[in-house]
């Protein structure tokens, strides 16, 4: 695949490489079996098979075992390569995978674990008969639809020519204009709560993609030095790593007040993952947990809050400015507070959002969901008469593709990723994260050992993969509804439906919402 | 500094193996045999320690409480022979209201004493029934009232559970005026009940009863079963007396700082009786929330009495009585509370709500609703590690022998439990920038609620809702 330009970015985008996954047994959707008593090895199978479900290299005496994630199910009975059909010995087997079941949950079902799988494997959307845009959540983006397009505003244009890019200043102040090429980019994760590895991957991928990830409250390890017109410090409330230096390394600096997933309650870095390179990045004492306290204790005011950005833009005068701030039911004056005070950024973090660790009962109960954050501050801005001159990012609970798209439409500028990311590199979501040694799967880890599970060319390509992807999806839909920009869609709620808000008649025209019952 | 509440939790390994959630799956007809690759052996969390010299040992495959759910085995084995389900006995357990999720983390906070944490983001349905329709609030930045994480010790928790007057008047000297009886409270807000069903063993019921010893909390028993050696735990216990028996019980009742009574046409005749044997004693009224009556009107009746808490009882699963579209305690609360505020009663006296409170975010949402605290039954039960299977109901063995329970450890369990839930709650008031517990009384604009911000948010943009918001 050739690399791409777009005209309104002048940003070539990175090429797309298949990258396969880490793991011997992929996971599908279903379990293919060939009954190695009835198999005569003909390679009829392998031959036909267009996904490479079956494999038989030439000169070996058989086929490999079945790539059982890439099979695109039992729809392929309607096509002419159906391999049980056209197996002589009729040796091969096919059905739904049990292992499903006790994989993902209401919020990242099966499906779309597989979907994002598959597209940070491919770079393409999946072919397989999965589910990867809804979840089973049964509200919020989950119910919402875009409207039926016009045909007739439909426009012939090519991927390359759509602009999918955002504006991060829009204030009119003499700091620098910065426009990445996609409509997201990386949440914080700390050096500590994720692998190196795989921090810098991302770092890697957001130069590729011209996006931006974030340090978390981790410090500003130096192998994110090459890549650091794309990284993000975060000056979070425990202030760990944070130098002058590392404020003015950052084309962005992120003030953290509060995360979605845990409003209110601060952070906690548990001693087993403070090894010796953690602590002296983060300048503290191996094996003992970290608090970051919450509130700032320096900030009890948005005068104070003002003093605070203040202060980052004299440390670096081209700094941008971006206050993260979770979703309490004022949010909408908190984000017009931060506005006053000087952000070029408002970050709304959502209360479904992800975290390295957090309890239970805060992810659950505490703020709202970014469905309805969206809109409430978006029409706060707009009464304001500030909506134009900042830009507001939306997190917590943006799981793919059309999740952004609907965030968007709902009035953000753009999202920030951070669980997407992660599955994107094989993440179950088992919530192992902040456990023993950390993430078994070698992500959210500083372990010795797991931690070098995972290389960083692995993550940046797979990241570039599902981001792509993503942006294909969003090409489809912006030249269906006749749009050239992503610009265009901001606050284009009236392209959105809900589908407890149509008639019954209305609601059959739109694809139902996934409501399997799940055992929790 | 003042002192603090504090009560230390000790780890209580379970005596049986839990209910696990996942079962794995060997095909090991296809087993490679000695591989130095096996996934067992290089299981992260070292769940497999016990068998995996699988060939050697052909168990049944394992229900495993320990799996942590990351695949590496499903994904890793070199002959792909590994697999999972869920576990059919999990499925099992418990009902819709007390899910197998519910009973698995009171297990959890039962046997460690901490509370469940883990790292990704919420797993759950957008909005649910009942107290799941409603997110409590957080203060951005604003946060006069905390002192970061270590501040949370001092976080109050205590509930009163005595009638306070209408209002203090003072002599010219300054003394007060009126007579105001002994203020009864306790440090959080949660009192026990004995349940109606398992196998209520000495041994069960004195867990319990040490367990609210230790908390500093009371436990409601019926009068009929204290003996000697429960009648020992004096102040700890809030007898539950019928009025016929006052009489019966003049000793205990002189001994016990509150009694819950039944609500009954002359409730107040009861009431005389028992203040008549001890004058300072506290007395709630116990009401069952019947669709029969006008439950709100009725509270507003029986806090005009000279009584000083009104118990109010929904179902296990915090449902109306008597009803075919029974309503949930959240909203019966509402209606309590608000009806006590509208008669200018509401500050004397208290509201105990009982039913549907299986987690610790209950107890703090069943207060935004209007109660002052909680009792908590069934709980008790399950951090003893019942599943809530019925056989006992049945007359069958208890999977779990509660019958041979020592009472340490199942009041170790219950504190555990107790312990957990406190910092739960504590974690909720801390986000909210309160204090005290008693602040969160009826602060429903410390709360949001799916059917607001549906309409605040999403109506100015989809128009009239067609589906019937059902969150009762």
């Amino acid at each position: 695949m050739s690399p791409q330009t777009t005209n309104q970015t002048k940003h070539k985008l990175p090429e797309i490489k298949e990258i396969r996954s880490r793991f011997r047994n992929t996971i599908g959707k279903y379990i293919i079996k060939r009954n190695t008593a009835k198999c005569i090895a003909c390679g009829k199978c392998a031959e036909i098979c267009p996904h490479g479900v079956h494999v038989m290299p030439e000169n070996y005496l058989k086929p490999f075992r079945p790539i059982e994630h890439k099979c695109m199910g039992l729809s392929c009975k309607e096509t002419e390569h159906y391999c049980i059909e056209h197996c002589p010995e009729d040796a091969i087997t096919i059905k739904p995978n049990p292992l499903l079941d006790t994989l993902g949950d209401y919020r990242w079902t099966s499906e779309m674990l597989l979907g994002h799988f598959s597209m940070a494997e491919t770079g393409q959307a999946p072919h397989q008969d999965i589910e990867y845009n809804l979840g089973n959540s049964g509200g919020g983006f989950d119910k919402m639809r875009f409207i039926e397009p016009d045909s007739s505003l439909v426009i012939d244009m090519a991927d390359e020519d759509i602009d999918t890019s955002i504006e991060l200043n829009k204030t009119g102040d003499e700091r620098p204009k910065k426009t990445i090429s996609m409509p997201c980019y990386g949440g914080g994760m700390s050096y500590g709560s994720t692998a190196l590895s795989v921090i810098v991957g991302r770092a890697r991928a957001a130069q590729k993609l011209n996006s931006l990830t974030c340090t978390g409250e981790g410090g500003y390890p130096p192998n994110f030095l090459p890549y650091k017109e794309h990284v993000i410090t975060q000056v979070a409330t425990g202030l760990f790593g944070v130098r002058e230096e590392t404020i003015q390394n950052c084309p962005i600096m992120e003030f953290k007040y509060a995360q979605g997933a845990k409003p209110g309650l601060g952070g906690h870095l548990l001693g087993e993952k403070v090894t010796e390179a953690v602590a002296k990045m983060r300048e503290t004492v191996v094996g003992n947990s970290l608090f970051s306290p919450f509130p700032f204790h320096s900030v009890y005011s948005v005068e104070d809050h003002k003093k605070h950005v203040d202060w980052m833009k004299e440390i670096n005068t081209s700094v941008l400015c971006s206050i993260k701030v979770s979703t309490p039911t004022d949010v909408d004056m908190v984000a017009v507070g931060a506005y006053y005070a000087g952000a070029h950024i408002i970050h709304i973090d959502g209360s479904y959002g992800g975290t390295g660790a957090a309890p239970d009962i805060a992810k659950k109960n505490i703020a709202m969901p970014i469905e309805y954050a969206i809109p409430k501050v978006h029409r706060f801005l707009e009464e304001e008469g500030a909506r134009d001159k900042v830009t507001l990012i939306a997190s917590g609970g943006i799981r793919n593709g059309l999740d952004v798209a609907k965030a968007i439409a709902l009035g953000a500028d753009g999202c920030v990723i951070g669980t997407a990311d992660l599955v994107a590199v094989e993440c179950v979501r088992c919530g192992n994260c902040e456990s023993g040694r950390g993430c078994a799967r070698g992500i959210a880890t500083t372990d010795p050992e797991l931690g070098n599970m995972i290389d960083e060319a692995y993550v940046e390509q797979r990241l570039i993969n599902m981001y792509m992807a993503w942006r294909k999806q969003w090409c489809d839909l912006l030249r269906s509804y006749g749009l050239k920009s992503i610009k265009e869609l901001r606050g284009r709620s009236d392209l959105l439906v809900h589908l407890d808000y149509l008639d019954e008649e209305e609601r059959k025209q739109y694809q139902p919402a996934p409501s399997k019952k799940l055992v929790l | 500094m003042p002192k603090k509440y504090h009560i230390e939790s000790k780890a209580a390994p379970p005596r049986f193996y839990p209910v696990g959630k996942y079962a794995t799956i060997e095909f090991r007809e296809e087993c490679a045999g000695s591989c130095k690759k096996c996934v067992k052996k290089q299981c992260v969390y070292n769940i497999f320690k016990d068998n995996y010299l699988h060939h050697s040992k052909m168990d049944e495959p394992e229900y495993l409480y320990t799996c942590n759910s990351c695949f590496r085995c499903v994904q890793e084995c070199t002959k792909g022979i590994f697999s999972r389900v869920v576990n059919p006995e999990y499925r099992e357990i418990g009902d819709d209201y007390w899910t197998p999720d519910v009973l698995n983390r009171t297990w959890y906070q039962a046997h460690t004493g901490s509370i469940p944490v883990s790292g990704a983001g919420y797993r759950g349905p957008f909005v649910g029934k009942g107290f799941d329709s409603m997110w409590t609030d957080m203060s951005e930045i604003v946060r006069p009232t905390r002192d970061g994480i270590h501040g949370r010790e001092y976080i109050n928790t205590c509930i009163e559970l005595s009638r306070r007057p209408e209002r203090l008047a003072f002599n010219e000297d300054g003394t007060l005026a009126i007579k105001t009886k002994p203020i009864l409270e306790i440090p959080l807000p949660i009192i026990f009940q004995q349940p109606d069903f398992g196998v209520l063993s000495k041994a069960v019921l004195i867990s319990m009863l040490n367990a609210a010893k230790t908390m500093n909390t009371k436990i409601m028993i019926n009068v009929a079963d204290i003996d000697e050696e429960v009648a020992d735990f004096g102040g700890t216990l809030i007898p539950q007396i019928g009025k016929e028996n006052v009489q019966n019980y003049k000793e205990l009742i002189g001994q016990v700082d509150m009694v819950d009574i039944d609500y009954s046409d002359n409730f107040q005749d009861t009431i005389k009786t028992l203040k008549a044997i001890n004058k300072d004693i506290c007395i709630s009224v116990m009401l069952p929330l019947s669709a029969k009556i006008d439950y709100a009107k009725t509270c507003v009746e029986i806090s005009k009495a000279d009584m000083d808490t009104i118990h109010v009882v929904a179902d296990s699963s915090g449902r109306e009585f008597d009803s075919d579209n029974p309503r949930f305690i959240k909203d019966m609360l509402r209606d309590i509370h608000t009806a006590l505020i509208d008669a200018s009663m509401r500050s004397q006296i208290n509201i105990i709500a009982s039913g549907g409170i299986c987690m610790a975010e209950h107890v703090n949402k069943a207060i935004i609703c209007g109660a002052d605290g909680v009792t908590i039954d069934r709980s008790l039960l399950i951090a003893m590690e019942c599943r809530l299977c019925d056989r006992c109901k049945d007359g069958l063995p208890c999977p779990v022998e509660f019958e041979t329970i020592d009472a340490e450890y199942g009041s170790n369990r219950i504190v555990n439990l107790m312990v957990a839930w406190r910092n739960q709650m504590l974690e909720m008031l801390g986000a909210m920038g309160l204090r005290e517990a008693r602040r969160l009384r009826g602060e429903v604009g410390r709360s949001m609620w799916f059917e607001d911000l549906e309409r605040e948010n999403f109506a100015p943009i989809f128009g009239e809702r067609k589906v019937s918001i059902d969150v009762g």
